[in-house]
């Protein structure tokens, strides 16, 4: 069963292990505010996020409504449509699902799962948090800038993004340029945090093949992280050069309203390389950590050991590697030598074996499971569906023929929302509701989550699959309203309308979970320390929620992989990574259900 | 009884990739004998390096794709010095200044396991001057091409990204440099102080000083070299 058995490790000398020097919090101040405590920072990480995905749900609410009921609200008209647009998509990207799933889960998960004590540069990982937040308010504050945030479209493709017309173009779009380039710098000091912890900060025990998947999603996703966005600063800085000095990297010569302008002889799909170079590994740094958490959720509600854990390592670093050669399948329709689609069309189909290993490998580890349909759970079963649902929409868009008529449609919103918005946004789900027990002592309230999970679950698949008819149909994406095309049938304005309906009863049950995680702080079930019943080493911190410094007197030692559930021969159906073998309990099986 | 458990405890040696991996994937480090600190500017440097990179490749990319021609680097850098005309003269002398730092350095890092704060720190501050000389040869470079008209939107002599690509790069490295300098110049109060010596607690971080900064602002400074290297190279050079 464990096929990453109870061999013994030869053990480094615990050098800095030992001594490293926790910088203890001796105030208010330096406990809950500027504080070097990693699950601290997760928390100010994963709270800023939220509030951010809340301000991004609701532009997206306002795009909705114009979507649906074209021209009922004056207010948003086209410019700010495209505002709404772009400042949704930037948002929950970069400042959402990056934020939440490497800032927070990373900065809670990693050094509790690796037994470490914390971070091992706690400063840095302080300041990452504290230029992130500088990040965010740089970017709110374009609400407030003269001609309002930039609509460039998230892409904020070249020329267009900075000639007069596109709205934000006065001092939005160096809002925006600028507050990514501090990100990536705030992002940098984190994510080598995360890594070196990973390599090089473990506790006894814990090699890199005992890692929970988790861990492995993160380290993978935070490494790619650091080879990607260096690629978004370097566009990022040269936009702002074109942008304010005059430069023309991306500029051809080009006139405007009738005046020729003085930028020439710049290449505008230079742009849009280093922004998808940066922005296809974008996908999996999001996707990545979800397939991480949503393996050890699986592992652990049905109470089975991970099918193929060493292929599932393998599949994630294979992914992480073959998703820096296929970015240029986003350009499909940019302006090609037709054998670079042919190239970028095979390494994006390519990609589809690992995923496929890892979607196989679930839906195994769930084959004959104890079964526990508990809100994690839940969730954890809605991504996968969700996941695969758009990853099949991915190979129509990976072929180029196919993606040719189907480019700038209503498909490809459907696509990437189902694959790397709603899919991960359900493990982020998930995952709080699975780790709020570790970070409060307290369980959220389950039948409030059932109702949230079944109201997102049903509702983005009500709302996101009309969707990719809609762009069969040949609707644009990006307009703010369908115009006059007579080859639209007048249902396809009425499925808007719809979506619309839906999109607003959607986003008004994320207060429900809102609602959960605030009156749960207080009045949720007492949790007690492994309410789950998981065997990975978070979950057997000696208090709960686990002070600074994590273990008290001394760190875990670890034994064996974090997946021996149900081993045949012992008397509790899971054994902790940090129970010595003479310890574990030996006798008859219990009787499978059992999860008091 | 238990024999289903017990079978797992042992496993078949491994051959092979698997060997490796074994290894790699070892208890507690990755990298035996590597620190924090040290790992840490590894992988900075490797990301930085994808900075650099993006950044000369985006240069190449304006290059080939500006349809006017590309101003002769030999000549836009040439000095007249006591009536010899000098190619790339000035380029010359801070490359050698530069290489010359990355020398003094890695004889600071020798010191500084020999533990020998006064060679160390002077080291150190040679380094730290010839850093300093480098940016003041690049701050008058800057200062000549401004004055010949180069600006970051257009120059006299042909394609504008010339200028957009010499001010961007070069700054950037630029600034590189003048980090380096004043983290050598920290450094170098640290070892003279006897910080490392006595593992005094660093004003921000509370760590234990150690001689091994000393090595890991060497990797920071022979990165910044290296750069220079492929920016001589593809800039100045072709």
């Amino acid at each position: 069963m464990a096929d990453v058995p109870l061999d013994r490790v030869a053990e480094t000398a615990a050098t800095e292990v030992e001594d490293l020097t926790l910088h203890h919090p001796h105030s208010w101040l330096t406990r809950y505010v500027f504080s070097q405590d990693a699950k601290t920072i997760s928390i100010q990480y994963t709270v800023t996020a939220l509030a951010i995905g809340f301000i991004a749900l609701f532009l997206s609410w306002l795009m909705r409504l114009q979507l649906g009921f074209p021209g009922t609200f004056a207010f948003i008209d086209a410019a700010a449509y495209y505002q709404l647009i772009t400042m949704h998509g930037m948002m929950m990207i970069v400042y959402v699902l990056t934020a939440v799933l490497l800032g927070g889960f990373g900065n809670y998960l990693i050094p509790l799962m690796v037994g470490a004590r914390d971070m091992v540069f706690p400063y840095a990982n302080m300041l990452s948090y504290w230029f992130y937040l500088l990040a965010v308010v740089i970017l709110l504050a374009s609400f407030f800038a003269p001609g309002g945030p930039t609509g460039a479209g998230w892409t904020l493709y070249p020329p267009q993004a900075i000639l007069s017309g596109t709205p934000g173009q006065e001092s939005g779009i160096i809002l925006m340029l600028v507050s990514l380039i501090v990100f990536i710098a705030g992002f940098t000091m984190g994510g080598l945090n995360y890594v070196v912890t990973v390599l090089q900060g473990r506790t006894r025990g814990m090699t890199l093949m005992r890692m929970p998947l988790t861990v492995w999603g993160i380290f993978t996703a935070s490494v790619m992280a650091l080879l990607a966005f260096p690629a978004l600063f370097v566009a990022s800085v040269m936009m702002l050069f074109d942008k304010i000095f005059g430069t023309s990297f991306f500029m051809p010569s080009l006139i405007e309203l009738g005046t020729p302008l003085d930028y020439g002889g710049g290449s505008p799909i230079l742009f849009q390389h280093l922004f998808w170079f940066f922005g296809h590994p974008e996908v999996y740094i999001v996707a990545l950590p979800a397939f991480g958490i949503v393996s050890d959720l699986i592992a652990t509600h049905a109470r089975r050991n991970i099918f193929g854990y060493r292929m599932m390592v393998w599949a994630i670093l294979a992914i992480g590697a073959l998703s820096f050669v296929v970015w240029a399948h986003h350009m499909y329709v940019s302006g090609m030598n037709p054998w670079f689609g042919f190239f970028f069309a095979t390494t994006t189909l390519i990609i589809a074996v690992p995923t496929a290993i890892k979607v196989y490998n679930w839906i195994l580890t769930l084959w004959r499971g104890d079964i526990h349909l508990t809100v994690p759970m839940l969730f954890a079963l809605g991504f996968i569906v969700t996941f695969v649902n758009g990853g099949l929409s991915g190979l129509f868009l990976g072929n180029v023929v196919v993606d040719v008529p189907l480019s700038d449609t209503m498909f490809v919103v459907a696509h990437f929302h189902m694959v790397m918005g709603i899919a991960p946004v359900l493990v982020i789900f998930g995952a709080i509701y699975h780790w709020y027990p570790k970070v409060t002592g307290r369980m959220m309230n389950e039948a409030l989550g059932k109702l949230h999970f079944w109201i997102t679950f049903l509702g983005t698949y009500a709302i996101f699959f009309p969707m990719h008819y809609l762009g069969l149909l040949g609707v644009p994406r990006r307009y703010h309203e369908m115009g006059e095309a007579s080859f639209f049938p007048a249902s396809a304005q009425m499925l808007n309308a719809y979506i619309t309906v839906l999109a607003l009863v959607v986003g008004a049950a994320q207060l429900l979970f809102l609602f959960n995680l605030i009156w749960s702080i207080r009045h949720g079930r007492e949790a007690g320390g492994n309410p789950w019943r998981a065997t990975s080493l978070e979950w057997q911190t000696p208090e709960t929620p686990p002070p600074h410094g994590n273990w008290g007197r001394e760190q875990p030692t670890v034994y064996r992989w974090a997946y021996d559930y149900n081993v045949p021969g012992v008397a509790q159906d899971f054994i902790p990574q940090n129970m010595p073998p003479e310890a574990v309990p030996l006798g008859p099986r219990p009787a499978p259900g059992g999860m008091s | 009884m238990n024999t289903a458990f017990t079978e797992h405890r042992t496993r078949e040696p491994e051959s092979g990739l698997a060997t490796i991996v074994t290894d790699f994937s070892a208890d507690q480090r990755a990298f035996r004998n590597v620190s924090w600190g040290k790992a840490m500017m590894w992988i900075f440097l490797l990301s930085d390096t994808f900075i650099f990179g993006t950044f000369l490749i985006g240069y190449m990319t304006a290059r080939m794709s500006t349809a006017e021609p590309w101003p002769n680097a030999s000549e836009v850098f040439a000095l007249e010095i006591a009536g010899h005309h000098l190619p790339l003269i000035l380029i010359a002398i801070m490359t050698f200044v530069l290489i010359s730092s990355s020398g003094t350095m890695a004889m600071a890092v020798n010191y500084g396991y020999r533990r020998q704060r006064r060679p160390t720190a002077a080291l150190l501050v040679v380094t730290a001057l010839l850093g300093a000389t480098f940016v003041g040869m690049q701050a008058f470079e800057w200062t000549k091409l401004i004055s010949e008209g180069v600006r970051p939107w257009g120059n006299p002599w042909g394609a504008a990204q010339f200028g957009s690509a010499f001010f961007m790069i070069t700054g950037f490295h630029g600034t590189h440099v003048t980090i380096g300098v004043i983290f050598l110049l920290i450094v170098a109060r640290k070892v003279i102080r006897g910080d490392f010596d006595h593992g005094r607690p660093g004003f921000f971080t509370g760590r234990k000083g150690r001689y091994e900064a000393v090595e890991i602002m060497g990797l920071y400074w022979h990165f910044v070299d290296l750069v220079w290297v492929f920016i001589f190279a593809f800039f100045y050079l072709w």
